[in-house]
């Protein structure tokens, strides 16, 4: 489901986008999401994410913000950014859903 | 604390009997804030200072979590370090908020989106939010200084809560095991909420002082719902004093509690019945038949308030389920009282400049006669179980109390056509306007009850909701005590019972009056029983 494209808007005006689905059977239950939204925070560009083609982009480095998707399994993740590496914030967010959040 | 005294009395009247040495802690939009407000930096350090406390306090106990705990614990401290989440309280703040009151304005609306939807476990993230408002809260208020140098000093009653308002609904939703007592600034003692507090024994004064800005916040008071004053930081003498008449108090209290159970005799000997009052059946449950001699008014408007008009076999349930609870003591239930402060959509009528004026009780009655014979005919049905007796309200002409005995009559002859069980209950009516209690041998009743609350409103011209003119509306006024002395005498000289089932009747002091205007049955509320029951042993 990789779909990390990168946009080039200007040197330090990176857009990017991505998208991947939620495996775990509880959804983007409370340890996901608090390893999300670190690995968003490591990034200095915007990180946003939404749940599903119609949802309300949200802060993906607010634990609060992203709890409250409240997403299920199976549902499709879209992430966005828009800064200084833009895309492998995106890339980033998008292989760790990809690897179900390292679940052990 | 120093020696120098902080003690501030703001003066309110006594809704509800009681004498309570506490917290007093401010309630503002429903919820406790202990914090007034500092300067908006000192009060953004001290929310900081807390929020740090609480994520030192998380980390410390994650270290000792297995990987469940850890992973609960791991979201709260995420939680604490969510920058958006944190923003509009530190913002709120700013705008001069109390630290505290930011907080948990925040947090609940919080909670109140995570407990939306369907998913069980992200409903249940609500409970994290939840524990951690505690755990700030707790920071914040554990940093105040001044309040712990008196717990350690004085043995404290519970919390006082110190509001603007209470709703009846906030009231019930709150936790009196650990609140104690409630001064508000608006209500009087006929209003509903002083009626809930009566009902079950919680100190509350209305028509407080406006404090509730300025007062210290969790200052140590004291409660005084016998003389009406709520004592802020009260000085060390006072304290004493308190402490005095608390234990005679207690000593009170040990001898009402012995009298509950027992037959109220007066000092003389005579005997006088002590009925008890059942707003909402539900209350019953909680009280042992034998501790009184009947059930002098039973309110219906509880079938009523969910907006759908109860159907006949309902009513006749709720009825026959509370002439078995009395087991052959006689039952008092009154015909639907709705309209002045007690609207009921569908029945009352709205826009009326003056509601205690207008159409209610059985003028409402008489309005909607497909109600009223409803009723009847339930409670007819009912009376086949024990000693039923029909009361109607606010009766004001002896035509009106014709026109519901025809509705009665008709109900019973369509019973017995209908080959339904039922029996023919007693009739009679409260006696509240003015105008029957000058008047009441014109009657054609079976009993009289005398709804003192209102009869107090009418007489003295003070509406019942009005705090402003609360001391005016006093139970107490010679021309009250002379409109009950009268019907007391019109009763005797009819041969018809004569009761007060007003507030005037659970309150201990009001009692030595009420027998002086010859009264021998009162009906009072379930929680003022032993009270009663020792003032009346005290009398004569």
């Amino acid at each position: 489901m990789t779909d990390a494209s990168a946009e080039s808007a200007g040197p330090n005006e990176d857009v990017a986008n991505g998208q991947a689905t939620i495996q775990d059977p509880t959804g983007l239950h409370a340890r996901p999401a608090v390893k999300l939204t670190k690995l968003a925070k490591a990034y200095d560009s915007t990180v946003e994410i939404r749940a599903g083609k119609d949802g309300k982009w949200v802060n993906a480095k607010s634990p609060n913000a992203v709890m409250k998707l409240k997403a299920g399994s199976g549902e499709i993740l879209f992430v966005r950014a828009e800064g200084v590496h833009a895309d492998e914030a995106v890339r980033a967010l998008v292989s760790l859903i990809e690897r179900d959040f390292d679940a052990e | 604390m120093t020696e120098t005294s902080d003690q501030r009395i703001l003066r309110g009247v006594a809704a509800s009997d009681g004498l309570v040495v506490g917290r007093a802690v401010r309630l503002i939009s429903g919820v406790e804030v202990q914090r007034t407000a500092g300067s908006p930096e000192d009060e953004r350090s001290l929310l900081a200072g807390a929020i740090t406390r609480a994520l030192e306090q998380l980390e410390a106990l994650t270290e000792a979590q297995d990987e469940m705990g850890a992973e609960i614990l791991e979201f709260q401290i995420a939680l604490l370090e969510d920058e958006d989440l944190l923003a509009p309280i530190y913002n709120a703040v700013q705008e001069g908020q109390p630290a505290d009151l930011a907080w948990i304005r925040v947090i609940d609306s919080e909670v109140t989106e995570y407990r939306e939807g369907e998913d069980e476990y992200f409903k249940a993230r609500a409970e994290d939010l939840l524990d951690l408002k505690a755990r700030v809260l707790a920071a914040l208020h554990g940093n105040e200084t001044g309040f712990n140098d008196h717990a350690e000093q004085t043995k404290l009653d519970g919390d006082i809560i110190v509001a603007q308002n209470l709703t009846p609904s906030r009231f019930l939703e709150l936790d009196w095991t650990s609140y104690r007592g409630a001064a508000i600034c608006g209500g009087s003692p006929t209003s509903h909420v002083a009626i809930l507090a009566r009902a079950r024994g919680i100190p509350l004064l209305v028509g407080l002082e406006d404090a509730v800005e300025t007062m210290q916040h969790a200052c140590l008071a004291v409660l005084d719902a016998e003389d009406g004053v709520l004592i802020l930081t009260p000085e060390p003498k006072t304290l004493e004093d308190v402490r005095q008449r608390q234990r005679v108090r207690e000593g009170d209290e040990e001898r009402a509690d012995s009298l509950i159970g027992k037959a109220a005799v007066m000092a003389t000997g005579e005997r006088v019945e002590i009925l008890i009052n059942a707003d909402d059946p539900r209350v019953l449950a909680d009280v042992p038949t034998a501790n009184c001699d009947g059930i002098g008014l039973t309110r219906t408007e509880f079938l009523f308030s969910e907006g759908v008009l109860p159907d006949e076999q309902k009513q006749f349930e709720v009825y026959r389920d509370i002439v078995n609870w009395a087991e052959g003591r006689p039952v008092t239930i009154r015909t639907l009282d709705a309209g002045g402060d007690k609207p009921i959509p569908g029945v009352t009528v709205d826009d009326e400049a003056n509601p205690f004026l207008g159409l209610r009780g059985v003028r409402l009655s008489l309005l909607k006669p497909e109600v009223l014979k409803l009723q009847l005919r339930a409670l007819a049905r009912a009376a086949v179980f024990g000693s039923l007796k029909i009361m109607i309200p606010m009766v004001t002409t002896p035509e009106e109390v014709e026109a519901v005995r025809a509705q009665l009559d008709e109900a019973l002859t369509e019973l017995s056509a209908e080959g339904v069980a039922h029996a023919c209950p007693q009739l009679g009516m409260m006696v509240e306007v003015p105008a029957a209690a000058l008047t009441a041998e014109r009657f054609k009743v079976d009993f009289f009850s005398i709804g003192s609350n209102d009869l107090i409103q009418y007489t003295t011209a003070c509406a019942r909701d009005n705090p402003a003119v609360t001391k005016l509306a006093d139970a107490k006024s010679p021309a009250v005590l002379e409109l009950i002395r009268r019907t007391v005498e019109a009763a005797a000289r009819m041969g018809v019972e004569v009761s007060l089932c007003g507030d005037m009747a659970s309150d201990p002091n009001a009692i030595p009056d009420l027998l002086d205007c010859g009264l021998r049955r009162l009906s009072v509320a379930p929680a003022q029983v032993g009270r009663v029951k020792l003032a009346v042993s005290r009398y004569g």
